[in-house]
């Protein structure tokens, strides 16, 4: 127990700098995501995806509707495991 | 039993449960007011912050919103949902770590600068109101509505009801019945519209009724949902629902203003203050939004299928056919809640060219004045159509049973009630733990500083009551603006003191003061001086506005210019000191997040 404070410590001095530019990574990766999907195929590139239909309407307008929400839940449950995993691997978590 | 005492039934019913639970979970000691003692579950804190979150302009007006503009209404969709991944992936964790009561505080700290927390504060009140105010406008139809009276007597006892409420307990015994109302409310929205859905598509899942095909009365086969409402509102003139009408400029910034609001507003954030550890805070965001999105993505759908409801019965033979007459109106039970809302004075209709019909249609279309001229209609009849009313009375227009219609009024007034009562506090702490003890009075004792919080609720709803007479917009247009606010005060303070070790103290005040004040003269310059009609000096549209852009899309650009200056000011001023790097550097990772201290 003792030697793993120790180990955690030293890795999280060691390593702060590649444990935030890791999370910043994780980030932009999902904001990229977020504004594709609300931004893009909700708004500006609705019609590009106008030729693909959906239940009376095109997918942009699915998108923005409820397409979007949806990959919204996706991606901060994808943020929660993925930094908690992050976390363990720099040694970071809390006790 | 009639439906007025239905409605009494359910509603002092689902009140009882309230007050019961907020009097078994009273709230003792100043940390437990705020922020009940940290013991709050991820989930059981992510039904509270839906519940907190979805006001009355989610659940009153938003539905409406989009039932009568269609697709350029899909910002408030994307905008109110999206804003939860900034939250948290930005913002929630790191607030956690920080481990302290309120906003202001950590911006104080992190600037260390009191007049930064005084700005922040300051900030936080003035978005605060104003979306109390939109609260009051949605509180006044569901009061109106369910005790048969005017708009205006609806929000004068509707006021005193929100404060009595807030002042019973803090947080805490706000935690528990806010979990309560979320179960009122999210049964309220989605029981009318699984009835609705089936009716019309027989889909027993709204969110899945809105694509899918109706079950089609006459010969000529199924049609989708969407391609018959679009057809039907474009032969009355109206614009069609699924294409888009608004620029793509303003329907990106409204979307974005929207976004970083939520991740902006001071009672969502202190939610995230309430959880046990970092990770939890993480989690925590998620499951908020699991419990929103039940209801947003019903939302589309209640109001798709209202709209439609609404056009066949004002159009009973088909839009070629001869409108509903008067006397039907007048003596049909279907149409019995045109009656009812006519009293609370946000419907009515008026037979203009006397040929005892109602002609609903779209008078200020070109094509249609030939189609009325030769059917010697003088214009539109129904001449008010309050978008507030719609998701209320929906249940009453879809003919659905009287329980439903009690359960609908007990939610609505649960929405409204539980987010009014989540800012007051939001107000309440600012202004007494923020303003006085931090500031003005530091020796101040517990006991007047729980004094001078409900003095500070007092005020605060006093003035938003006010206000809320002659409201801005439709309740979530007013809500709009106070994302507008916060998203262009306090969100790019919040994350440029996260992510950036060079943001000084005079940059952060400088930042948010420029975005506040821009923003806001935006704002009641379309609006009106404090909201009073007649003082704009620009008209509220795309066309006549300042930039080309609405005042509800101008947070978007607020945030924008509180970054570039924040930034700016603070290259051109004094590198911040080495304990505030540091602090960036110890909020940036969760380990060593203990409980969280007052001081």
């Amino acid at each position: 127990m003792a030697d793993r404070t120790i180990n955690t410590e030293v890795k999280a001095k060691g390593d702060g700098a590649g444990y935030w530019s890791a999370n910043v990574r994780i980030i932009v990766i999902s904001l990229i995501i977020w504004a594709l999907v609300s931004f893009g195929f909700g708004i500006l590139l609705r019609p590009m995806l106008s030729g693909i239909e959906v239940g009376g309407t095109d997918l942009g307008f699915w998108f923005a509707q409820q397409g979007s929400i949806l990959v919204f839940l996706g991606l901060i449950f994808f943020y929660a495991w993925r930094m908690n995993k992050l976390d363990r691997e720099f040694g970071v978590e809390e006790d | 039993m009639d439906q007025f005492t239905l409605n009494l039934l359910f509603v002092g019913a689902s009140f009882a449960l309230y007050i019961g639970i907020a009097v078994w979970a009273r709230a003792g000691s100043t940390s437990e007011f705020y922020a009940a003692g940290r013991g709050v579950h991820p989930v059981t804190n992510g039904m509270a912050t839906a519940a907190d979150w979805m006001s009355a302009a989610s659940f009153i007006s938003m539905a409406g919103l989009i039932a009568f503009t269609g697709y350029d209404n899909s910002s408030f969709l994307m905008g109110w949902t999206g804003g939860y991944v900034l939250l948290a992936l930005l913002l929630a964790p790191y607030l956690r770590k920080f481990g302290k009561f309120t906003v202001s505080e950590f911006i104080g700290d992190r600037f260390y600068s009191p007049t930064a927390r005084l700005v922040a504060v300051i900030c936080l009140i003035v978005a605060s109101t104003t979306y109390v105010i939109g609260q009051m406008t949605g509180v006044g139809v569901a009061f109106g509505r369910f005790l048969e009276i005017s708009n205006t007597s609806g929000l004068l006892i509707g006021a005193c009801v929100v404060f009595a409420y807030a002042v019973f307990g803090g947080m805490k015994g706000v935690t528990y019945t806010q979990v309560a109302q979320y179960v009122v409310l999210i049964m309220a929205y989605t029981i009318p519209a699984v009835f609705i859905s089936l009716q019309l598509t027989g889909t027993p899942i709204p969110a899945l009724g809105l694509f899918a095909e109706t079950t089609a009365t006459g010969g000529e086969g199924s049609v989708y949902l969407l391609t018959k409402l679009d057809q039907i509102v474009t032969e009355l003139g109206f614009a069609s629902y699924t294409e888009a009408h608004k620029d793509n400029l303003n329907m990106v910034l409204f979307t974005l203003s929207l976004m970083i609001g939520t991740a902006g507003l001071p009672h969502v954030i202190m939610r995230f203050f309430t959880v046990p550890k970092v990770s939890d805070a993480r989690w925590s965001a998620g499951w908020a939004l699991v419990f929103i999105a039940l209801l947003y993505l019903t939302a589309p759908a209640v109001g798709a299928m209202a709209r439609l409801n609404i056009t066949e019965l004002m159009w009973p033979n088909g839009t070629g056919g001869d409108a509903v007459s008067v006397e039907t109106i007048e003596t049909a039970p279907e149409y019995n809640w045109m009656l009812t809302w006519q009293k609370t004075g946000l419907l009515d209709w008026e037979d203009k060219n006397g040929d005892g019909q109602i002609q609903y249609y779209n008078d200020k279309s070109d094509a249609m004045s030939e189609k009325a001229a030769a059917n010697g209609w003088e214009g539109n009849e129904l001449t008010n159509f309050n978008r507030d009313i719609l998701v209320l009375a929906n249940p009453e227009i879809a003919n659905l049973p009287g329980w439903v219609i009690g359960l609908v009024a007990a939610g609505g007034l649960a929405a409204a009630l539980s987010t009014a009562a989540g800012l007051l506090l939001a107000i309440s702490s600012a202004v007494s733990h923020d303003l006085l003890k931090g500031q003005l009075t530091p020796d101040m004792s517990e006991k007047s500083e729980l004094m001078s919080a409900r003095i500070a609720m007092a005020v605060a709803i006093g003035v938003a009551t006010f206000l809320g007479l002659n409201p801005p917009g439709f309740a979530a247009q007013t809500v709009a603006l106070a994302f507008g606010l916060a998203a262009a005060s306090i969100f790019p303070a919040l994350m440029m003191g996260i992510f950036s070790k060079r943001i000084n103290n005079v940059g952060a005040v400088a930042g948010m003061l420029s975005g506040l004040i821009f923003t806001l003269v935006y704002i009641f310059l379309h609006k009106g001086w404090f909201f009073v009609a007649g003082t704009n000096s620009f008209p509220d549209t795309v066309d006549g506005s300042l930039f080309g852009i609405q005042s509800t899309a101008i947070g978007a650009v607020g945030a924008l210019i509180n970054f570039a200056v924040a930034y700016a000011v603070s290259l051109g001023t004094k590198d911040t000191p080495q304990e505030i790097k540091d602090l960036v550097e110890s909020v940036r990772v969760p380990a060593g997040a203990g409980m969280a201290v007052d001081h």
